[in-house]
């Protein structure tokens, strides 16, 4: 007999009811359909998810080079798209955002790293409920697969941006890929977000209920807190645009109007009337902005990790770092109309939104000073994955810096829809992601995979990134403060921005490289995973539970052991301490006065 | 809702970081102690369920309150005539079948057998502990079958609303008639496709009894159940009265 100690619902069951259902402490699978493919192992599910995201990140940067290519040579014939007509290039425009922000930016920090890690760092053996887990992969997957099909039907994938804004989104007939493309779009989204829904209802239950004897909440190491203050975010607002797909499918193929004012297309009336674009604006980014987060914590919580963990020194202000985190998120929901300042919006809305756009300043600030403060007289590491948390920091700022010009609507009348603001969300949302992602993989290389990467391949791979991510995006802010418009095809024989073409070049060239470079990732990824070096269980002697674990992990993760915690996530350089570091289960650490 | 009782007392405070006096709950039943493999008992599934569901609710409330600011804003613009090229209203409040009343008794009285069901067997499994789970299955054929009777309610219901949507399309109201009649089949079909999830979710712990598995995962799925159906039913009266009253 077990006993129920749950209080008032504690109920005594035999303990046969339900031992087989417990589906983390069933033995592993054997089959390599439900060991590799419909697994239900959280350690798979995150590669999956990895993987998955990997592919994504290819296609999304093979679009993104034919962008650049058609930028500086536009008459030029394409491979497999032939010549680029401008609805080409915009559909080039909104399938790279999409992709991106979607099933890269969304998918690889939180899908694949948090749920390999996730259960691990809290000391549980799986995810809450890992039949949800696994469906929430394959429901992602086929989101993904749905979305390129777009590419694939009459009229090909749409045009209207990632930010799908209304009319234009709205009717199928107002361009090549509003047919069938669009809704095959609009309805990859809506099952992605099924998908995260899943994903972050088991990120919650599994980070509020699963945690190992001892692991306080403030003993979480700040990944984890990054993951479920992520997951908190996706659970808010992915439900928001799924009603906004829903409103959008209906005016598309019901002739509702939600979205659609009275309007013509070719002198003919469409039928609707009375919508408005702006509703469709307001849900848009009521999600867009906590996606903007979304896509950013998981990598901030990383940096933090890493940059303590090299410093050898405890995060400075953990405290102030997970406050600082739950401020960040909250905000977020507050401040989605600095996108639509130049929607009509009265000056006095756009006031209290700019301002509470530059007190994200505030969180952001706190964090980027305790990262310095970790930094600061450690005994630093300059190991592949701390280069990448450090090139995170400095992009971080890089693109935070530019944030503030842009929360306010005067300096936003001037550089709305110029090359000024992709430059500012590619830093601290893209690239600044894609560094966290980095600095992930070669840390957690080793315990996913019993080896290590190479080194020095990691780090000709860290500087082609870091190098050409700035040679690629700085020049942006000089187009866009010039003038240089986003989103239009063909500018070289536009004669006010003829003396800026010189520089679309030096960007496109740098692109090249910078995704050459990127093939020494791959490369690295791939052979590492067979030939590396064995990896011992805490090559990088670090402090949280996935360190005291097998390499790679067992199946239920400590096999059959549970971990009890004593000490918090970042103790490093502890004095009286027999090492430089206090694992989290080990004995508790006594504080020298 | 969740009872968050099996907690531990964690002795030793964190040196550097300070506590915060937060205490997780602790997977009792051969986990907590370090060493066991960590099956959890009834309690904790029951308990993780329940936070389960609470935190799926989530974004079912979240899209209906964006449905609902949707409501609000749209109701209030104007629409531009080309005949006259003046703005007027196009909102034509809809009236909305009385059916919809005797539909909403039917999920009123489906919510309270729902809990009857729910402590049914809520009893019958704290039996369970004292007997085999066939003996308990042949004591459950005696008593009123709630969950079956919830179990046609819903089925009742949902075959009420779409007669109640045959009355609005008789009446001249399809889903691009009007805006407002857009939203009474989008808000009304987006709560039927969500109580079809309770329907189904009744299904399967009816078909998991017939084939005899065992009491505590059908315990528990009816009381999940049971918690978001009685969510459900208070959803239909708030777009009920969103739709009778702010119109």
């Amino acid at each position: 007999m077990v006993g129920g100690t749950g209080g008032g619902e504690a109920i005594n069951m035999s303990t046969h009811e339900f031992a087989a259902q417990e589906s983390h402490a069933h033995a592993a699978p054997q089959g390599f359909l439900r060991k590799w493919v419909f697994s239900l192992d959280h350690k798979v599910i995150g590669l999956q998810y990895y993987f998955l995201a990997l592919a994504a990140v290819f296609v999304g940067m093979f679009l993104s080079l034919l962008m650049r290519i058609h930028l500086i040579w536009p008459t030029a014939t394409l491979p497999l798209l032939g010549d680029i007509k401008p609805e080409t290039y915009l559909t080039l425009v909104t399938m790279h955002g999409t992709i991106m922000v979607f099933f890269v930016l969304t998918t690889a920090p939180q899908g694949g790293f948090g749920n390999y890690f996730l259960p691990i760092q809290i000391g549980a053996p799986d995810m809450a409920f890992p039949v949800l887990n696994m469906l929430s992969f394959w429901t992602t997957f086929l989101g993904f697969v749905v979305m390129i099909a777009a590419f694939f039907v009459a009229g090909g994938a749409p045009l209207h941006g990632w930010t799908g804004y209304t009319p234009l989104s709205a009717l199928q007939s107002s361009g090549p890929g509003e047919g069938l493309g669009a809704d095959l779009w609009i309805i990859s989204i809506a099952i992605f977000c099924l998908g995260a829904l899943m994903g972050a209802l088991n990120f919650i239950t599994t980070t509020l209920d699963m945690r190992a004897k001892g692991m306080t909440m403030m003993r979480m190491p700040l990944t984890v807190w990054a993951w479920f203050v992520t997951a908190i975010l996706g659970l808010l607002a992915f439900g928001v645009l799924l009603s906004a797909g829903i409103l959008l499918l209906m005016d598309r193929n019901l002739g509702t109007s939600f979205f659609v004012p009275l309007v013509t297309i070719n002198g003919q009336l469409t039928g609707h009337k009375g919508g408005s674009p702006l509703l469709w604006q307001h849900l848009f980014w009521f999600f867009g902005h906590p996606e903007v987060y979304i896509a950013i914590l998981p990598a901030m919580g990383m940096a933090s990790q890493l940059l303590s963990v090299f410093s050898r020194k405890p995060i400075f202000g953990y405290k102030a770092m997970v406050y600082a985190i739950l401020a960040i998120g909250f905000l977020g929901f507050m401040v989605w109309g600095h996108h639509m300042f130049m929607s009509g919006m009265s000056p006095y809305t756009a006031f209290a939104f700019s301002i509470m756009t530059m007190g994200i300043g505030v969180p952001s600030a706190i964090k980027t000073f305790n990262w310095l403060g970790t930094l600061m007289r450690g005994r630093i590491r300059f190991t592949s994955p701390m280069l990448f948390a450090i090139g995170f920091v400095s992009l971080f700022v890089t693109g935070g810096i530019s944030g503030p010009f842009l929360a306010q609507p005067v300096l936003d009348i001037q550089l709305h829809d110029t090359y000024f603001v992709p430059a500012h969300f590619h830093l601290i949302m893209g690239v600044a992601s894609i560094f966290g992602i980095f600095a992930a993989t070669y840390y957690w290389f080793p315990k996913m995979f019993g080896r290590m990467m190479s080194e020095s391949l990691a780090r000709w791979h860290f500087w082609f990134s870091f190098i050409g991510t700035y040679a690629i995006f700085m020049p942006m802010h000089y187009l866009g403060m010039a003038g240089m418009p986003r989103r239009y095809s063909q500018m070289t024989e536009v004669a006010y921005l003829h003396d800026l073409i010189p520089l679309q070049k030096f960007i496109t060239y740098a692109a090249f490289i910078t995704i050459a470079g990127q093939l020494i990732f791959l490369v690295n990824l791939f052979w590492s995973m067979f030939k590396g070096k064995k990896a011992s269980d805490n090559p990088w002697e670090a402090t949280t539970l996935e360190w005291t674990t097998a390499t790679p992990p067992p199946h239920d993760n400590f096999g059959g052991h549970t971990p009890v915690v004593h000490n918090g996530p970042y103790e490093y350089s502890v004095p009286g301490a027999p090492r430089d570091y206090v694992m989290q289960n080990d004995p508790k650490i006594e504080p020298v006065r | 809702m969740a009872s968050f009782s099996t907690t531990a007392t964690v002795a030793d405070p964190r040196i550097s970081l300070g506590d915060d006096g937060i205490v997780p709950p602790v997977r009792s039943g051969g986990g907590d102690d370090g060493s066991g493999p960590g099956l959890p008992d009834y309690a904790t599934r029951l308990r993780r369920a329940r936070l389960g569901l609470l935190v799926a609710l989530t974004p079912v409330l979240m899209l209906f309150v964006s449905f609902s600011s949707a409501y609000v804003v749209r109701q209030g613009l104007p629409s531009l005539d080309p005949r006259t090229n003046t703005l007027v209203r196009d909102w034509i409040p809809v009236t909305l079948p009385r059916l919809l009343l005797i539909n909403t008794c039917v999920l009123i009285l489906s919510s309270v057998f729902m809990e009857l069901a729910r402590r049914q067997i809520k009893g019958q499994a704290a039996l369970g502990s004292v007997a085999t789970s066939p003996r308990v299955s042949a004591s459950e054929q005696m008593r009123i079958p709630w969950l079956s009777t919830t179990f046609v309610l819903g089925l009742i219901f949902l075959l009420g609303q779409w007669m109640a949507w045959r009355q609005l399309a008789a009446n001249g109201f399809y889903v691009a008639t009007t805006p407002s009649s857009s939203f009474v089949y989008l808000l009304t079909g987006t709560h039927a496709i969500h109580l079809m999830g309770g329907v189904l979710a009744l299904f399967v712990a009816g078909v998991a009894s017939l084939l005899g598995r065992s009491l505590a995962r059908r315990s528990i799925v009816v009381d999940i159940t049971a918690w978001y159906w009685h969510f459900m039913a208070g959803l239909w009266i708030y777009i009920l009265c969103l739709l009778e009253f702010a119109s």
